[in-house]
């Protein structure tokens, strides 16, 4: 069962499309992340969702309701945003209250529902104070209660952690998540941060420029990135890419890179790849091998520029095939610049894309 | 060459080292309380000051003196017998033409100006630059940018369209056109500032309450006004002494009756019949300049944010 | 799902944001019906021979090159034209190198500051008067100077009328200038401590650093000083009203003055809608260009 659903939705201001002919369906009780750089149009087709925003063109319907038109107050959302949004003159508690007071809610349906936000989220010793005298965390709290009392199915929330520092968004990432599995409410989460993405998520909306360029669970969007952009975009440090051409040799399928010939037999392509074909090879850095060669693997030489010790893991940044490239390894295994490792890839989570229309063969 | 220099430079480092550790200079840096900046920078300023406050000395020893000590004695003296006789007489029965009540009526009168002209044009004001930063339709800008613009249209220009606007409406001469005027031109400065004032608080703070629920009424009253004192005291101040120093206005859409203080003062103080009593002619102007001055010395720092802001009025 | 709407009709577009619109009256009205109209209003009835009531009698430019033959109309443009330019200098230079000198950390700043501005919250009425009595030649700053023994020492600028605007520039700068210091120091304080700290590295000499370096940093604030000063100079009328109504003779007349006086006092409504369309083109003058370079082609320098 759909839950929002947003169908050819555009937007413009002026000449400039922000949003061109956009789908989404999204079911009830999941959780879905739109993830992108600033300006790709997530946080835009939010405020759409919510009714911020008036849409070009397209409907967008929440509960099988077509809401295009409503006001934001009529959607059945509530809203978490970046900045908290907390009315700085009122206490906590009337913060909550103050969407179900101006409904004209009955005071004691009132109380009753501050009284559940509160517990859930255990704010109920700061109900009194003011938000000024909060510290970041309880007031995205409050924020996220504002939008609890709300008694709404959809929740939205723009970049809600952006505002923390790190420690505090790694607690609160995992306050939503049990927060979603206690509730089982639709949520649309907006962020540039693409660990919140993956840990969050049921699945991911990757955007750019207004387009969304691949929708699905976080261990697709990873392991099988739909195109260039979406591979480059994930993962940190991002994808290892090597420009090649596809060619025959001894019946197996090689990928030739500026003098390296990478056996590409093992790649589960969708299409069969034809010799001549100019295509990119993309390594994730953890998905190469180094000086662990089993049987029947190619291994090929190269050089350690930097290591750069992590402690749990150890990158290494290595010239291969002309370019630089990372590898990561366990932390306990070192490497001093300029020793010689040879290096091993596995196929069978490589990707490999189109030069030319960069998806994903 | 530069084998040479390198020797020469270790060689001096050498026999500099105990000396560097025992003698020279150590610690703070000496600083002389009059050097040749200080007494540049100080004098300066306070010769500046001085000129500064002359005139409003001037003004206070002569309006505590009598006539016949103004005509022998210097402005600059101190009174010699201190009297509140010229006070006393500009407040109540120095004469314009055939009135001679003094400046009392200006005053009452300025007071019935000022108070209703701040408060409605703070309020249209305050309105206007809240849709503008919020809830911006179709158009908005540009009259926007229209009233900015009218904003460095010399008045005169305007001046007489206005007259016969408000004869139309019945209300030329009366308190009432004079607030209308002082709403209308208080308008580009007051609405320019409360739009940037507006249009700083964070913007999802208005989408939250939307959320919420709030319409344009209810988020002005319960969200923007509790967060926007500070701004409006500045409104308040910049209109205050606007409006209280106003001449040209009270000059042209009231009658006499209901002429401001500004009017009436230059009207005591110019007038050409009898004799000049300029102890009176001082003690008015300093009644005059008492409303202004006061939220100046009390305001400070918020009285120069809302110039800063007022300057652009021109 | 359709893709009927349910629930929601479609707003009609005059009607959406409807209370902004109807809060925005006073403000459209005001732009369109007294700027904009009673500008276009009193630029048409210049051309007109209305006297003591606007009559729409076209008599082409007559009434502009009656101003123009009007000896105390060029006596008016005269004084503004030395009046304006030396106010603008005068205060430039002056509120510059006062907000300087207060730049130099100095302690009692907010009380040389509340000095410097407190003229700026009286009125030009008051201002005007106060400099009449001080430059009064018989009980004034002349007749100071006379008694301290140089007898012969002459300045009654209110009652020459060879230098009476100068005596009003004496009083314009003494109210005006507190203000220009204070956005000069604005736009001092705005500038990067780290400009100065690298200066002093170099090794450049202060008054240097303020010439080279700062003041085309303050491009904008002068800018924007200047035309705040220019377009009061063009309004001033109340100062000259309180200080010397004009006079002796017509020696300190002014356009702003002008304008009034024929408006409302000698029945001629057509000359005073010529001169206050001149005080307009005036102001075109000074804003237009730096409109342009503010918003229009200065755009590229940014």
């Amino acid at each position: 069962m759909t839950s929002v659903s947003v169908r050819d939705l555009s937007l413009n201001f002026g000449a400039i499309t922000v949003l061109d002919r956009l789908n989404l369906d999204i079911n009830h009780g999941e959780f879905l992340v739109l993830l992108g750089s600033s300006g790709c149009g997530k946080s835009t087709l939010l405020n759409c969702i919510a009714g911020l925003l008036d849409v070009s063109e397209g409907q967008i319907f929440i509960k099988d309701r077509n809401v295009t038109w409503e006001e934001p107050k009529d959607r059945g959302i509530g809203m978490v945003f970046q900045s908290y949004a907390l009315y700085p003159q009122m206490s906590v508690e009337k913060n909550l209250s103050f969407g179900l007071r101006v409904a004209k809610v009955p005071q004691a349906e009132i109380d009753k529902r501050v009284a559940r936000a509160a517990e859930i989220l255990q704010i109920q010793p700061l109900l009194k104070r003011k938000p000024a005298e909060l510290s970041g965390g309880q007031r995205q709290r409050v924020a996220i209660g504002r939008a609890l009392v709300r008694d709404v199915d959809v929740f939205l929330f723009d970049e809600p952690l952006s505002n923390l520092d790190a420690k505090l968004r790694s607690e609160l990432r995992v306050e939503i998540k049990r927060l979603h599995q206690s509730l089982k409410n639709t949520m649309i989460y907006v962020t540039h941060d693409q660990i919140e993405a993956l840990t969050l998520a049921d699945r991911i909306a990757v955007m750019k420029s207004g387009v969304i360029q691949q929708l699905a669970d976080p261990m697709t969007i990873y392991n099988a990135p739909e195109n260039l952009f979406v591979a480059g975009f994930i993962g940190s440090p991002s994808m290892n890419f090597f420009r090649g051409e596809v060619a025959a040799k001894d019946g197996r399928s090689v990928v030739q890179v500026d003098g390296v010939a990478f056996d590409v037999t093992a790649y589960p392509a969708r299409a069969k790849l034809q010799p001549g074909q100019k295509v990119v090879l993309g390594f994730r850095p953890e998905h190469v091998k180094v000086d662990e060669t089993g049987a029947g693997d190619a291994a090929h030489q190269a050089v350690v520029d930097i290591e750069e010790p992590m402690g749990a893991d150890n990158l290494l940044w290595l010239t291969f095939a002309g370019q630089s490239m990372s590898v990561r390894i366990a932390g306990q295994r070192r490497y001093k610049p300029g020793s010689a490792v040879r290096l091993s890839f596995d196929m069978g989570v490589a990707s490999i894309f189109d030069a030319a229309s960069e998806n994903r063969l | 060459m530069l084998n040479l220099v390198a020797n020469n430079s270790t060689v001096t480092e050498h026999e500099a080292v105990p000396d560097r550790i025992t003698s020279g200079p150590r610690g703070a840096k000496p600083r002389r309380t009059l050097s040749r900046r200080n007494i540049v920078v100080y004098g300066t300023l306070i010769v500046v000051a001085l000129y500064y406050l002359l005139p409003l000395y001037v003004m206070i020893m002569t309006s505590l003196k009598g006539m016949p000590e103004i005509r022998v004695g210097n402005i600059f003296a101190p009174p010699v017998e201190i009297t509140f006789e010229p006070w006393v007489k500009a407040w109540a029965q120095a004469c314009t033409g055939l009135n001679c009540d003094g400046l009392s009526r200006g005053f009452w009168n300025s007071v019935r100006i000022t108070v209703p002209s701040t408060i409605i044009s703070i309020a249209v004001a305050s309105i206007n630059g809240y849709a503008l930063a919020n809830w911006r339709f179709k158009g908005a800008d540009l009259f926007f940018t229209i009233l900015i613009v009218g904003a460095f249209i010399p008045y005169q220009v305007m001046i007489y369209p206005i007259v016969i606007v408000l004869r139309e409406m019945g209300v030329y001469g009366t308190l009432t056109g004079l607030i209308i005027v002082h709403t209308i031109f208080g308008m580009p400065i007051l609405t320019l500032l409360f739009r940037n004032y507006f249009a700083g608080l964070p913007e999802e703070l208005f989408k939250a309450a939307r959320v919420d629920g709030a319409g344009f009424w209810t988020i002005y009253f319960k969200i923007m006004l509790p967060m926007s004192l500070p701004i409006f005291v500045v409104a308040m101040i910049l209109q205050v002494t606007g409006i209280w120093n106003d001449f040209l206005f009270g000059v042209v859409f009231t009658r006499p009756e209901y002429y401001p203080m500004t009017v009436q003062l230059n009207n005591i103080v110019n007038s050409v019949q009898g004799v000049k009593e300029y102890n009176v002619n001082m003690a008015a102007t300093l009644l005059t300049g008492l409303v202004p001055l006061t939220i100046y010395f009390i305001s400070g720092r918020l009285f120069v944010r809302g110039i800063a802001a007022g300057a652009v009025k021109g | 799902m359709t893709g009927q709407t349910r629930g929601s009709a479609r707003p009609n577009q005059w009607l959406r944001n409807l209370n902004a619109k109807i809060a925005s009256i006073p403000m459209i009205l005001t732009a369109v019906v007294i700027f904009l109209g009673g500008t276009a209003w009193t630029v048409l009835y210049s051309f007109t021979n209305s006297k003591l009531l606007p009559r729409l009698s076209f008599v082409g430019l007559d009434q502009y090159e009656r101003l123009w033959a009007a000896p105390r109309w060029l006596v008016s443009i005269e004084n503004l034209a030395i009046y304006g330019l030396l106010s603008l200098i005068f205060s430039l230079v002056i509120g510059f190198v006062l907000a300087a000198l207060m730049d130099q950390k100095i302690r009692f700043e907010n009380t040389f500051r509340t000095i410097m501005l407190y003229p700026f919250a009286l009125s030009f009425i008051v201002t005007g008067l106060v400099w009449q009595w001080l430059l009064n030649p018989q009980y004034g700053i002349q007749s100071i100077v006379r008694s301290l023994g140089w007898t012969s020492f002459n300045f009654d600028p209110l009652y020459n009328s060879d230098i009476v605007i100068y005596g009003i520039l004496i009083a314009a700068l003494w109210q005006g200038t507190g203000l220009v210091m204070c956005l000069m120091l604005a736009g001092l304080r705005g500038i990067d401590e780290d400009i100065w700290k690298a200066a002093r590295v170099d090794g450049i000499p202060m008054w240097k650093t303020y010439v080279l370096v700062i003041i085309p940093m303050m491009r904008g604030v002068f800018i924007t000083t200047l035309v705040i000063i220019a377009s009061g100079i063009v309004k001033v009328y109340d100062l000259v009203v309180a200080q010397t109504s004009g006079g002796p003779g017509i020696a300190s007349e002014v356009p702003a003055k002008y304008v009034y006086d024929y408006m409302f006092q000698a029945q001629n409504l057509g000359q005073g809608f010529a001169a206050s369309t001149m005080m307009l083109v005036t102001v075109a003058i000074i804003i237009v260009p730096w409109a342009y370079l503010e918003f229009g082609g200065g755009r590229k320098r940014a």
